[in-house]
C-alpha cells in the first residue's frame, strides 16, 4: 500500500510466516521444554517431541461426546484458523507482509480472543464437568487480561500516531531511543504478564497439570482426542510463537526486514528465530524459579499489569 | 415527499392501532402486524431518502395539539435512528406473527404494540418541545401498557411495572424541567430556535438544563444509577416488546443526550462531557459484570443493554471533550463510533432477545441453569442467539467489532492531545472499554455455552423444539444484519457520518476512509473487516481440509469420560451460577452476594449431614443501597403525612384558617 514492495515478495512473506509459526511454535515448546527439564537436572525428550506428539495425534481417531453439537469440531479449526490470520498479517519477519496496512493491533488481539472464544465454547460443548470448570477459569483471567493488552497498546501507539503494527515497528526502527523511555519499560512489564495469562503459563496456569483443583487449559481440552487434540496443541503453541513474536516486534525490533530482498528476508527470519528462542528460554527459566499462583491471587497479579500499563501511557503522554 | 411519507407513516401506524383495537379476533392480530409491517416499511424508506438527500421531511400543523402545534422535521440524525427503529420494528413485528402467549393477542395489547413502534417511529422527528413530549410520554406510557400485559397472570410483572413506571415518571419529569428552561430562556419552543440562540443564555442556565436532561434521557436509556427498571421489566415484558425497548426504545436516550448536548445546546464545557463518559464508564462496567454474575437469561440480556448503553455514553462523552477542545474531527470519528454502535447494538440486542424469547417458548424457562443442549433440539433459534451474542462480544467478522474497534481509534488518537483532561480521561475509557469487552466475551460465552451446548439440564430442554417459522425469521433477518453490517460496514457508515455531521453542523470534510475499509483519513493502517473474513474462511477451511486429509473417517460418537465412573448425566455439568462464580468472588467487593448455608445433621450424630442446601444471590448495589432506603423512606414520609388529615372537620378548617393567615401575611 505504501512502500514499493512487490506484491509476490509480501504474499511471500506472509506464507514464510505462517509456515514459520506452523513449524515454529511447536519447537519452542518442545524447547522451553527441554530447558525445563534441564534445569531440574533431568534429561528431558527431544526438542522435536511435540512435533512427533502431534504427527502421532493427528493420525488417531477423532471422538466426540453423545451430546456434542457443530461447535465441538468447529473449535479447533477456529482456534488454529484465526491464529494463521494473525501470523500472515503480522509483520512478523518483515515491515510489510501482505495486507500489513490491515494488521491493527486491537484487530490482532481480537483475533485472537476469538480463538479464546472458540475453544471455551467447545469445551462446555462436550457437557462434562470439566469443560465448563476450565471455560469459566479461562474466560475469567482472559477477560481480566484485557484491560491491561488494550491499556498497553494505547501506550505503544500513542508515539506512532496508529495502531497499525507494522507502523509502529517502522517508528521502534526509526527511533531506536524511544524503546528505552520508562514507557516503554512499564509497558514490557505489564505485556510480559499478559502474554503469560493469555498462553497459559506459570505462575496463571501450569501447563503439565492434570489435577483438577488447579488446571485450567487442559481442562477445556480434556474431551478433544485424535486429530482435533492435535490441532489444539498446534493452535496453542502457535499462539504462544505469534504473542512472543509480537514481544518481540513491539519491544526489540532489530532485525525485521524493512526493505524487500531475499537477504534481509533471511536476516529477518534468523533474528525473529533467535529473539523467540531467547525469549522462550527466558520464560522457561523463569517459569521453573515461581510457583504457581491461586487461582483468586491471579486477579492481583493483572490488575497490577493494568495499573503499570496506566502508568505506561500517563508517562508516555509525559514524553511527548 | 419525504414529508409525505412522514405523514403515511404515523397515518399507517394509527390505523394499524385502530385494527388492533377494532378488527375482530380472527383477523385482528395478522391485520395489525400487517399494518404495523407497513408502517415500518414506509418509515425505513423515509429515513433512507432524508439520509441519502439530505433534505429533510417538514411536517406543520396547528390542529393537533393546541398553543404550539404539531411541529416535525425529520433531519439526518434523526432518520438514522427512525431507520434503526424501523429495522428493529420489522424483525419484531414478523417474529410477533408466530409469538403466542404472555397476554399479547388482548385487545388493548393489540392496540397499544403498534401505537408503541409508531412513537419509535416519530419521536426522532418531533422538532419543537410540545411535540417532543407528547410523542415521549406516549411512547412511555404505551411500552408500560405492554411490560403490564400479563399482570393478571404473575405478580412480577406488576412490580417490574412499577418500576419502570417511577424511573420513566422521573426521567421525564427531568426532560420537562431541562427542556422548559430552554424554552423558556430562549423564548421559543421550537428546536431550531433554541439551537440559533441558546449560545447566549447564562452559564448557569445551560449547565442546569444540560444535566436535567442527561438525568432524564439516561433513565430512559438505562445508564447507572437509573438503570434499576431495565432488569427487571425487560425479562417480565413480552418477546417482541422486550426486544423493541431493549433494541429501539434505549437509542432514543442515546438520541435526546446528542440531540441536547450538541444540537441544540451546540457544545458545552469540558466537565459535562467528563460526566457523561464517567457515567458512561460506570454503566458499562456495572452493567456488564451483572450481565456475568445473572443466570436469567433476559436479566443477562437487559443488563447487557446498560452495559452497552454505557459504551454509547463514553463515546458521546469522548466526542464533546474533543469538540470542547477544539477536536472537531476527533469529535466527529467519536461520535460516528457511537452512532455506529447504536445500530450495530440494535440488529444484535435484537436478534439476542427475540431468540431468548424463542429460547424461552421452546424450553418454558428463561433460567440458563435449567437449559442446556439446544443447539442440537432448536438449531436455528441456536445460532441465531450466538450470532447475536458473538456480534456482542465484538467478535471479528461481526458488527459490534467494528464499532468498538473505531471507538478506541477515537480514544487513540485524542491522547496526544495536551489537555490534561482527556489524557487522563482516555486511557481510563479504553481501560472501562476493555474490560467490559472482556466480561462481555465471559458473559456470551456462558449463555451460549450454558445455555446452547452440552447436555440439557431439564426435561423442558430436553424435549424442546424449534419454533414456528414466523419467529425464525424475524430474529434471522436481524440476526443476518449482524454478519452482513460486520463483513460490509460501508453500507451503513457512510449514512453514519452523514447523521452526525448534520447535528453537530461542523463542516469539516469526511474524517474516514471509504470503501471496504474503516480507518482514520490521514493515518497509516485501516479496519479490514471484509478481508479478515475473508482470510479467516479460506484458513479455517484450509484447516479443515488438513484435517479431513489426515484423518478421513468421522468423529466417532461415544460417552464422555466420567472420571472412570460409568456415568456423565448433566447434574455434572457446570451451570451458569457455577460459570460465574470465580467472576463473583474476584468482584466480591463491589457485587456483595448473599449466601446461605443450611445444613440439617443426623439425628445420631452431628458428623453426618442429612441435607445440605445452598442458597445464593446477587441483588443489585443500587437498588439494595440507594433505591430501597428511599422507598423506605418515603413509605415512611407518606405514613407520617397520613395522619394529619385524620377526617376531622375541625382539623381541616383549622387548616384554612392557617392558610388563609399565611397567604395574608405573604401578601400583606
Amino acid at each position: 500500500m505504501r512502500t514499493g514492495w512487490p506484491a509476490a515478495s509480501m504474499v511471500a512473506v506472509s506464507l514464510l510466516q505462517v509456515v514459520g509459526v506452523l513449524v515454529g511454535g511447536p519447537l519452542l515448546v518442545g524447547l522451553m521444554r527441554t530447558v525445563r527439564c534441564r534445569l531440574e537436572g533431568r534429561a528431558g525428550p527431544p526438542v522435536r517431541q511435540p512435533l512427533l506428539d502431534l504427527r502421532k495425534l493427528a493420525r488417531r481417531e477423532r471422538t466426540t461426546s453423545d451430546e456434542t453439537s457443530w461447535i465441538f469440531p468447529l473449535a479447533p479449526l477456529v482456534l488454529v484458523g484465526s491464529t494463521v490470520v494473525v501470523a500472515a498479517i503480522a509483520p512478523l519477519l518483515a515491515t510489510d507482509p501482505a495486507y500489513g496496512w490491515s494488521a491493527d493491533l486491537f484487530a490482532v488481539v481480537f483475533l485472537l480472543l476469538l480463538g479464546s472464544v472458540a475453544l471455551a465454547l467447545g469445551a462446555l460443548d462436550s457437557g462434562t464437568a470439566f469443560g465448563g470448570m476450565g471455560a469459566s477459569r479461562a474466560m475469567t483471567i482472559g477477560a481480566l487480561s484485557e484491560p491491561a493488552l488494550l491499556v498497553v497498546i494505547l501506550a505503544l501507539s500513542v508515539p506512532a500516531h496508529s495502531s497499525n503494527l507494522p507502523a509502529i515497528v517502522t517508528r521502534s526502527l526509526a527511533h531506536p531511543l524511544w524503546l528505552a523511555t520508562p514507557e516503554r519499560l512499564l509497558a514490557l512489564v505489564a505485556f510480559v504478564i499478559v502474554i503469560v495469562a493469555e498462553s497459559g503459563r506459570l505462575p496463571v496456569d501450569n501447563p503439565s497439570t492434570h489435577l483438577e483443583l488447579t488446571m485450567i487449559h487442559e481442562a477445556m481440552v480434556l474431551e478433544y482426542s485424535g486429530t482435533d487434540l492435535a490441532l489444539i496443541k498446534l493452535g496453542e503453541s502457535m499462539r504462544l510463537a505469534v504473542l512472543m513474536a509480537l514481544f518481540a516486534d513491539l519491544f526489540v525490533p532489530w532485525g525485521v526486514a524493512s526493505a524487500p530482498g531475499p537477504i534481509h528476508l533471511v536476516v529477518g527470519l534468523a533474528t525473529t528465530v533467535a529473539k523467540v528462542a531467547a525469549l522462550g528460554v527466558g520464560l522457561a527459566i523463569f517459569e521453573v524459579t515461581v510457583a504457581k499462583l491461586r487461582l483468586f491471587r491471579v486477579p492481583e497479579l493483572l490488575a497490577g499489569a493494568f495499573a503499570l500499563s496506566v502508568l505506561a501511557v500517563l508517562s508516555a503522554l509525559v514524553v511527548a | 415527499m419525504t414529508s409525505d411519507l412522514l405523514v403515511v407513516t404515523a397515518l399507517i401506524g394509527l390505523s394499524s392501532s385502530a385494527v388492533g383495537a377494532m378488527a375482530p379476533l380472527r383477523i385482528r392480530m395478522h391485520l395489525s402486524v400487517a399494518l404495523t409491517i407497513a408502517a415500518c416499511a414506509s418509515g425505513f424508506v423515509m429515513a433512507a431518502e432524508v439520509l441519502h438527500t439530505g433534505r429533510a421531511a417538514v411536517v406543520h400543523t396547528t390542529a393537533l395539539l393546541p398553543q404550539s402545534g404539531l411541529s416535525m422535521v425529520l433531519d439526518r440524525f434523526g432518520a438514522l435512528f427512525v431507520a434503526v427503529s424501523a429495522v428493529v420494528g420489522i424483525g419484531a413485528m414478523v417474529f410477533r406473527l408466530g409469538y403466542h402467549g404472555q397476554g399479547l393477542s388482548s385487545r388493548t395489547a393489540s392496540c397499544i404494540l403498534p401505537l408503541f413502534v409508531t412513537t419509535l417511529l416519530l419521536v426522532p422527528a418531533a422538532a419543537n418541545v410540545t411535540t417532543f413530549l407528547f410523542l415521549w410520554e406516549l411512547m412511555a406510557v404505551t411500552s408500560l401498557l405492554l411490560v403490564l400485559v400479563d399482570h393478571r397472570r404473575r405478580s412480577e410483572v406488576a412490580s417490574a411495572g412499577q418500576w419502570y413506571a417511577v424511573m420513566t415518571q422521573f426521567g421525564a419529569a427531568a426532560l420537562l424541567v431541562g427542556l422548559v428552561l430552554l424554552a423558556t430562556h430562549t423564548g421559543s419552543q421550537s428546536f431550531a430556535a433554541i439551537a440559533a440562540r441558546s449560545t447566549h443564555l447564562p452559564a448557569g442556565v445551560r449547565d442546569s438544563a444540560f444535566v436535567l436532561v442527561v438525568v432524564g434521557f439516561g433513565s430512559k436509556a438505562g445508564m447507572v444509577p437509573l438503570h434499576v427498571w431495565l432488569p427487571r421489566a425487560h425479562p417480565e415484558a413480552p418477546g417482541p416488546v422486550s426486544a423493541l425497548m431493549s433494541a429501539a426504545m434505549v437509542n432514543l436516550g442515546i438520541y435526546g443526550i446528542v440531540r441536547v448536548g450538541d444540537g441544540l445546546l451546540g457544545g458545552g464545557p469540558a466537565w459535562w462531557w467528563l460526566l457523561v463518559m464517567a457515567l458512561g464508564a460506570l454503566s458499562a462496567l456495572f452493567g456488564s459484570l451483572h450481565s456475568a454474575t445473572s443466570s436469567d437469561l433476559k436479566r443477562l440480556l437487559a443488563y447487557s443493554t446498560t452495559d452497552n448503553v454505557g459504551l454509547m455514553l463514553l463515546g458521546v462523552g469522548a466526542s464533546g471533550l474533543f469538540a470542547s477542545t477544539g477536536h472537531r474531527a476527533l469529535a466527529l470519528v467519536a461520535l460516528v463510533a457511537t452512532l455506529l454502535h447504536v445500530v450495530f447494538h440494535a440488529v444484535f440486542k435484537g436478534s439476542l432477545f427475540l431468540s431468548a424469547s424463542s429460547l424461552q417458548q421452546a424450553t418454558g424457562t428463561r433460567d440458563l441453569d435449567r437449559m442446556g443442549g439446544l443447539l442440537r433440539r432448536v438449531p436455528l433459534t441456536g445460532t441465531i442467539f450466538l450470532v447475536g451474542g458473538l456480534a456482542m462480544a465484538a467478535m471479528p467478522v461481526l458488527c459490534g467489532f467494528v464499532s468498538e474497534w473505531l471507538l478506541l481509534q477515537a480514544m487513540l488518537h485524542g491522547l496526544p492531545s495536551s489537555d490534561p483532561a482527556i489524557a487522563v480521561a482516555m486511557p481510563i475509557g479504553v481501560g472501562a472499554l476493555a474490560l467490559t469487552g472482556g466480561l462481555t466475551a465471559l458473559t456470551i460465552v456462558k449463555a451460549a455455552g450454558i445455555g446452547l451446548l452440552g447436555q440439557p439440564r431439564s426435561t423442558g430442554a430436553a424435549e424442546a423444539h424449534e419454533v414456528g417459522p414466523s419467529m425464525r425469521l424475524g430474529a434471522a433477518i436481524l440476526a443476518t444484519l449482524c454478519l452482513v453490517f460486520g463483513v460490509a460496514p460501508f453500507l451503513v457508515v457512510p449514512s453514519v457520518v452523514d447523521a452526525a455531521r448534520s447535528v453537530t453542523r461542523a463542516r469539516i470534510p469526511d474524517p474516514l476512509v471509504g470503501g471496504w475499509q474503516v480507518g482514520l483519513a490521514g493515518v497509516h493502517g485501516a479496519l479490514a473487516p471484509g478481508l479478515l473474513a475473508l482470510a479467516l474462511l479460506i484458513a479455517v477451511t484450509l484447516v479443515a481440509g488438513a484435517r479431513r486429509m489426515l484423518q478421513p473417517t468421522p468423529a466417532r460418537r461415544t460417552q464422555a469420560w466420567g472420571c472412570g465412573r460409568d456415568l456423565q448425566t448433566a447434574t455434572m455439568e457446570y451451570t451458569a451460577t457455577s460459570f460465574g462464580e470465580p467472576l463473583t468472588r474476584v468482584f466480591e467487593d463491589v457485587l456483595r452476594p448473599a449466601h446461605d448455608l443450611d445444613v440439617s445433621h443426623a439425628a445420631e450424630s452431628r458428623y453426618y449431614v442429612e441435607a445440605a442446601r445452598f442458597h445464593t444471590s446477587l441483588d443489585d448495589a443500587f437498588e439494595r443501597h440507594a433505591y430501597r432506603p428511599a422507598s423506605v423512606g418515603l413509605g415512611r414520609w407518606g405514613a407520617l403525612a397520613r395522619r394529619v388529615p385524620n377526617g376531622s372537620i375541625h382539623r381541616y378548617l383549622a387548616f384554612g384558617l392557617v392558610a388563609l393567615i399565611v397567604v395574608l401575611v405573604v401578601v400583606g
